[in-house]
């Protein structure tokens, strides 16, 4: 159960009303009891104890906070997390299982698409969404899909070499596939 | 940082949700995109008692291009839906500019149009566009629905008027009678920040004659500044440079910037004169090219 703030001394005379929300992340049905005020990214980070979703900037701008609801990226820290309600989420965890890799993490790795990593997670799942709507992106395209993500530490270039590396390797994953069929 | 605490409730109906602002009386605040209203409420800007989230009302989330170029666009269509409209693309470059443009774009996928002109930034972009369509709002209230020019419907920074108990269902752009021109140019620090200056024109041409007209201006003003006279003054004409350069000039006198950190209001006058003659030109030359 997310009530609450942990950090929020509950007034003792107060009645704080909860709501319970069912929502899937990563694919698992998962059940909380939120308070209304709760930010869609506490609950992840200190409900579910996926800590793989940042909160940066917690201002809307920088996107470090960056999920996908429904398959679209959302920035986590400016949705209530009973908006979630009935909804999917995608964190950073469930870009693959644990003892493999996402071409997406792959390429980041291969290309050091990170320095700090503080971005890295919203910046993959932005990223993410990129390639299933366009899986053949030109670099201005990956460039102004993730222009909601801020890096402080790479200057871009390298986060973009990432996701192109990342794109034809599952472009060429799928043209192989389809040769074996 | 967090909102302060609140009710929230997820009406399923638009009755219901109207009741309830009703009961919630001024405390009460509608969440659609929640992508200005979450920030606000977590700076401690606002802290509505009651939050009324429309997200689960069907019938909203619509964008309808009408086979007479009207487009309709309800309170839950996102900006997402917008920039990736080939229709709107096809019956109004303006707004077809404007998409792409707005915040970023993980905030796209959750924000609306309609929401941004409740918001009524004087730094929002969408309420710039729909001034220069000469376009209006929809909304519903437990007496019925009534239509309000954008004109009327954005009083103040940050203020509409909307009744307490009133939802904004949907912005409405009328039908052009004529071929559709314009476009739409923001300067901004970076994306996603707010508008140092941004301008939104709207033509209507027949022949080689403009037949309407509308420059509406953000980022430079108290509120949507609707800059009238610079529209005016093309209606009848041909965009001649000299008709150009006339439209900016009116366009740049009515600008009302004050200086801040976004640069001094000489150089944000500066800006709207330049986008002005930018995208009249541009308009001028792609006329040409077509005839």
């Amino acid at each position: 159960m997310t009530s609450l703030y942990e950090e929020i001394p509950q007034a003792a005379a107060e009645d704080v009303p909860v709501r319970r929300i069912t929502v899937s992340v990563n694919g698992q049905r998962r059940t909380a009891d939120v308070e209304p005020r709760l930010l869609l990214a506490h609950l992840l980070r200190q409900g579910f104890k996926l800590t793989g979703t940042h909160t940066g900037c917690d201002t809307t701008n920088c996107g470090a906070c960056t999920v996908l609801v429904d398959g679209l990226p959302a920035k986590s820290c400016t949705m209530l997390a009973v908006q979630a309600d009935g909804h999917e989420v995608t964190t950073v965890e469930g870009l693959a299982g644990p003892s493999e890799l996402h071409p997406l993490q792959e390429g980041f790795k291969d290309e050091h698409g990170l320095q700090c990593g503080f971005c890295t997670p919203g910046m993959m799942l932005a990223a993410k969404a990129l390639l299933e709507e366009n899986p053949d992106p030109t670099e201005d395209e990956v460039r102004f899909a993730l222009s909601g993500n801020l890096c402080r530490c790479t200057g871009y270039q390298n986060i973009v070499k990432s996701v192109l590396w990342a794109a034809q390797k599952m472009n060429t994953a799928k043209t192989q596939g389809g040769e074996s069929e | 940082m967090y909102p302060s605490r609140f009710r929230y409730e997820a009406p399923r109906t638009i009755d219901e949700a109207i009741q309830l602002l009703h009961e919630g009386g001024a405390e009460a605040k509608v969440l659609a995109g929640g992508q200005s209203l979450v920030p606000l409420m977590k700076l401690r800007f606002a802290a509505p008692e009651l939050l009324v989230d429309i997200n689960n009302l069907p019938g909203l989330d619509h964008l309808d291009v009408a086979a007479d170029g009207g487009i309709r666009v309800g309170a839950l269509c996102r900006h997402r839906d917008l920039e990736r409209s080939l229709d709107v693309a096809q019956a109004q470059p303006v707004m077809a500019a404007a998409a792409p443009l707005i915040a970023d774009p993980v905030v796209r996928t959750r924000g609306t149009l309609v929401g941004s002109l409740c918001h009524a930034d004087p730094q929002g972009d969408w309420a710039a566009v729909v001034t220069a369509l000469g376009g209006h709002v929809v909304a519903q209230g437990p007496g019925g629905r009534r239509d309000i020019a954008i004109t009327d419907f954005v009083t103040g920074p940050f203020q509409n008027v909307l009744a307490y108990d009133e939802v904004a269902v949907e912005a409405v752009l009328p039908p052009p009678r004529a071929r559709v021109a314009g476009g739409f140019l923001k300067l901004e620090r970076r994306v996603g920040d707010f508008a140092t200056a941004g301008t939104a024109v709207a033509l209507e041409i027949d022949g080689d004659r403009v037949v309407r007209a509308g420059i509406a201006l953000t980022g430079v003003g108290s509120r949507t500044v609707d800059a009238r006279a610079a529209a005016d003054s093309l209606v009848g004409q041909g965009l001649t440079g000299e008709a150009i350069m006339r439209a900016a000039d009116l366009a740049a006198e009515a600008a009302q910037p004050t200086s801040d950190h976004r640069g001094s209001a000489a150089y944000k006058r500066h800006v709207i004169h330049t986008f002005v003659t930018r995208i009249l030109t541009r308009v001028s030359q792609t006329s040409e090219a077509a005839a």
